[in-house]
């Protein structure tokens, strides 16, 4: 017989929660349909890279925290160099800037398309997981097909620039160990533009996906803009109009130690911070390429947005972003000079690196000590500065879904989708801080 | 082929680029293999229906073990699985992620107290240290050739 107290009184732990990277755990409890305790924890096992980098030399530091997360590895790759390059005043040429943007743009579209096909598409055919979609149904059919096509021209991208895609092994200090074959680079122009239409089927079905959650408190959308929405370089703008260089943004990024949690969350200045494909289409959507704009400017117009599921769609949209971009400076090169990187002159001094990584701004601070050697560093992530939000926005979830007398299993479902729209990377998340328990 | 090859893939302590080179070889093979594989356990595919751990034929395993409940889940998919390959540097030998291994005092003296409150192990150990591991998949992320031809040969035994 049904219990009627189990509606009332129920305790929700979620050990590992999948299609997500790396791990993260739950748990709720819920005494007479009111939240009693509510933890959203990282548990990844540390594997303490900030401790590590101390005593290396600036050259090995890029290779050596690439492994800090392999989807995004190629994020900390470039976010590393751009702090080693700033501490030694080295300039990147323009050739080799285009070369970053290329493979950075392969790392969008195979990362965003990881995150939207493979973990949450199957939320909104509510199936749990894309090898389950009915190959006799052609929709289902046609979308397991395209997950795999776009997929692999992110892939190809990167592969074809940084040699891997990764831990990409060509990019270094001050440009490229071996440079790519324009006729390779040239070749990817045809699979871009094939891969284009099934972005923009993806965009709608983000578009119509009827997952809803308004953030009720006072928020801080946030991320780095440049005139060509190009990731890897800019200024630091926020929801709320203020611009800050990049080497200030650790000024305003508030600490948060969340005791449970392998990871430390942030505020910015006092608010909630929220980081990622959401935060930078409502402050930057205006940069997007221009082929992108034309053709979405219908969903365009649902930025700003504050629901935080439009993290997805601002995912997608990013996506067709990239292939556009791609194409534009795939068809601008003409021809691949043989630069080699510049020979580094070491001194005692400090660089920033900020890019935004698939998931959100990345900030790298590195001190160097007289002979080029890591004196210490920090390194800020995305899902990190995201975990206060995140826990924040699954306790209004599940305050909403109790009051609308939803069972366990609903809450449990509902949660994992939302907790999946923010597409944390805990492998990232959980290997940095100098936490201070006392 | 009248059965499909039961497979499980798991990870510890390591940034799961395994994983993801894994899921990138999927866009290449994906036809084939959902013909004659059944991904039994994959956290970055699918939900796990109950926590039972279920029979496995072969069983991949990438990163390094850093705690007590990483070593006993570790010993449950060892019983579980015919076959049992590490995959990735930090499974075959335990590097990067046990680099604190080999911190210096002033190191070690900062993460202790991280160490302490969640129990982490004193070592982080390469897998062969805590199971009988069947096969290697060396490399950082692992070596894709390598990996194709054990999955290759694994997929014609079954």
């Amino acid at each position: 017989m049904h219990d009627p107290n189990s509606d009332l009184n129920f305790d929700i732990n979620l050990e590992e929660i999948s299609k997500i990277e790396g791990a993260a755990s739950l748990q709720i409890k819920v005494r007479d349909k009111k939240i009693e305790d509510l933890k959203f924890s990282i548990s990844e096992w540390k594997r303490f890279y900030t401790q590590a980098i101390k005593g290396k030399p600036a050259t090995a530091i890029p290779q050596l925290v690439a492994r800090i997360c392999g989807t995004c590895s190629n994020a900390h790759l470039l976010c590393s160099i751009e702090a080693v390059e700033k501490a030694f005043n080295i300039i990147p040429s323009a050739q080799t800037m285009l070369l970053r943007k290329l493979l950075y743009y392969g790392l969008i579209i195979r990362d965003h398309a990881l995150h939207l096909y493979i973990f949450s598409l199957p939320d909104v055919y509510g199936k749990n997981s894309i090898l389950d979609f009915d190959e006799n149904d052609p929709i289902q059919h046609q979308l397991l097909d395209d997950t795999f096509a776009v997929k692999e021209v992110g892939n190809q991208l990167s592969i074809v620039v940084g040699g891997r895609s990764v831990h990409a092994p060509y990019p270094t200090i001050g440009g490229f160990l071996k440079l790519p074959k324009i006729e390779e680079i040239k070749s990817l122009k045809p699979k871009l533009l094939e891969v284009r239409p099934r972005i923009i089927k993806l965009v709608k079905i983000f578009t119509q996906a009827p997952f809803i959650l308004k953030f009720n408190y006072p928020i801080t959308f946030s991320g780095l803009v440049s005139p060509d929405f190009s990731f890897l370089e800019g200024f630091i703008q926020t929801s709320q109009g203020k611009t800050i260089e990049e080497k200030n943004l650790g000024d305003h990024l508030r600490g948060v130690i969340i005791p449970y949690s392998q990871a430390r969350g942030f505020m910015f200045d006092s608010n909630y911070l929220m980081v990622g494909a959401l935060a930078r289409l409502n402050i930057s959507r205006d940069r997007l390429n221009q082929k992108t704009k034309i053709d979405l400017a219908d969903c365009l117009n649902l930025f700003p947005s504050t629901n935080l599921f439009h993290n997805n769609l601002a995912q997608a949209i990013e996506i067709l972003h990239a292939i556009d971009s791609s194409i534009d400076l795939i068809d601008r090169l003409e021809k691949i000079d043989l630069e080699a990187p510049p020979k580094i002159n070491f001194f005692e001094t400090t660089g920033i690196g900020v890019i935004e990584a698939p998931r959100g701004t990345l900030y790298y601070q590195l001190n160097f000590n007289n002979d080029g050697t890591v004196k210490k560093g920090e390194i800020i992530v995305p899902t990190g500065q995201n975990q206060i939000v995140m826990e924040k926005a699954i306790y209004q979830l599940v305050e909403d879904l109790l009051a609308g007398g939803k069972t366990k299993e609903e809450i449990v479902n509902e949660v994992e989708k939302l907790i999946r729209a923010f597409d944390p990377c805990m492998s990232c998340a959980a290997h940095f801080l100098k936490v201070k328990w006392r | 082929m009248d059965k499909k090859l039961r497979v499980g893939w798991f990870s510890f302590t390591c940034c799961e680029d395994s994983t993801i080179l894994f899921i990138e070889l999927l866009n290449q093979h994906y036809q084939d293999w959902l013909k004659k594989i059944d991904f039994v356990h994959a956290r970055a595919l699918r939900r796990e229906t109950n926590g039972e751990l279920q029979k496995m034929d072969v069983a991949f395993v990438e990163g390094a073990i850093s705690s007590d409940r990483q070593e006993e889940k570790l010993k449950k998919i060892r019983e579980k699985t015919n076959i049992l390959i590490a995959v990735g540097s930090c499974a075959c030998v335990g590097s990067p992620s046990n680099q604190r291994n080999f911190f210096n005092r002033e190191n070690l003296d900062e993460i202790k107290p991280i160490l302490d409150k969640f129990k982490y192990k004193e070592k982080v150990l390469k897998l062969s240290e805590v199971v009988k591991v069947d096969e290697l998949i060396p490399g950082c992320p692992m070596n894709e050739e390598i990996f194709l031809r054990m999955m290759e040969k694994y997929l014609e035994i079954s």
